[in-house]
């Protein structure tokens, strides 16, 4: 969060731009300098959230639109194939950016009181990215499931 | 910002054993700290940074969110009906505040 070399345009100076036909002069002018996490960011973000825990694909189900007009609000659901029970339940699932300013988007933490490991809500996206969702286990195994979304207008203030 | 808008969803009644959606927002900037003003001046960063649902007491479920999460977050999320009782849900904001809303539930 601490990286300076953000754009200099405003997201309203972007509205405002893309009112007046300007947006795609804006864009160009802006996108060079703008400082989004990568997908390494995101593999940095992922190590320090699990630590050296192998990753499998399978059990989360990630949902997404495939695109995105408004980067502002995307909604999303996760979901994790689970029993919930005190001996086998799912601990906590990271949302993680490829695309994002910062690559931590949010982490849910269960309980076998959860009853289900499934939840729904929205999140920014500054360009067109994969998003990850990352399940850590009370075994702990660790899976993730992954998923690109196009953005047309971006939604981070950038 | 005055006191945030909160609207919950929460059943008033379910089986026993059933797990049951909670749903959520509340009225809030999410300002993300990437933003600048019309002088080109940072917006400082100001969010919910952390959701908490206590049922009859005990956490059940929490949840920890970022300047990627949008503004006026929404959540549904579930919980697994055991007993009658209360759900407590709590946002806490970076300035500190935390914001709460409680609904009764029968459980039969």
């Amino acid at each position: 969060m601490s990286k300076n070399d953000r754009p200099a345009l405003s997201r309203r100076q972007l509205l405002v731009a893309a009112g007046s036909g300007m947006l795609m002069a804006a864009g160009v002018a802006a996108a060079p300098r703008a400082a989004h996490a990568g997908p390494a960011e995101a593999d940095e973000a992922v190590k320090k959230l699990i630590g050296g825990a192998s990753i499998k694909e399978g059990r989360v189900n990630l949902k997404l639109p495939q695109i995105a007009e408004n980067g502002n609000t995307v909604p999303f659901t996760v979901s994790v194939d689970s029993p919930m029970t005190e001996s086998d339940y799912v601990k906590s699932v990271y949302i993680i950016s490829e695309g994002n300013p910062f690559p931590h988007v949010a982490t849910f933490n269960f309980t076998p009181a959860s009853g289900k490991a499934e939840v729904s809500m929205r999140m920014r996206m500054a360009k067109t990215q994969y998003v990850r969702a990352v399940a850590t286990m009370s075994d702990g195994s660790v899976y993730q499931a992954k998923q690109e979304v196009k953005v047309t207008i971006g939604g981070c203030g950038g | 910002m005055a006191s945030p808008s909160i609207r919950i969803k929460v059943p008033e009644k379910a089986a026993k054993g059933e797990v049951f959606e909670i749903k959520t927002t509340i009225g809030h900037d999410m300002e993300s700290g990437q933003r600048k003003d019309k002088e080109g001046k940072p917006i400082p960063r100001r969010i919910v940074n952390k959701f908490v649902c206590k049922y009859n007491g005990k956490e059940v479920f929490s949840s920890d969110w970022y300047p990627s999460i949008s503004a006026n977050p929404y959540l549904s999320f579930h919980v697994k009906a055991t007993e009658s009782g209360t759900i407590e849900l709590a946002w806490h904001d970076d300035n500190g505040e935390v914001y709460t809303k409680t609904a009764n539930i029968t459980v039969g």
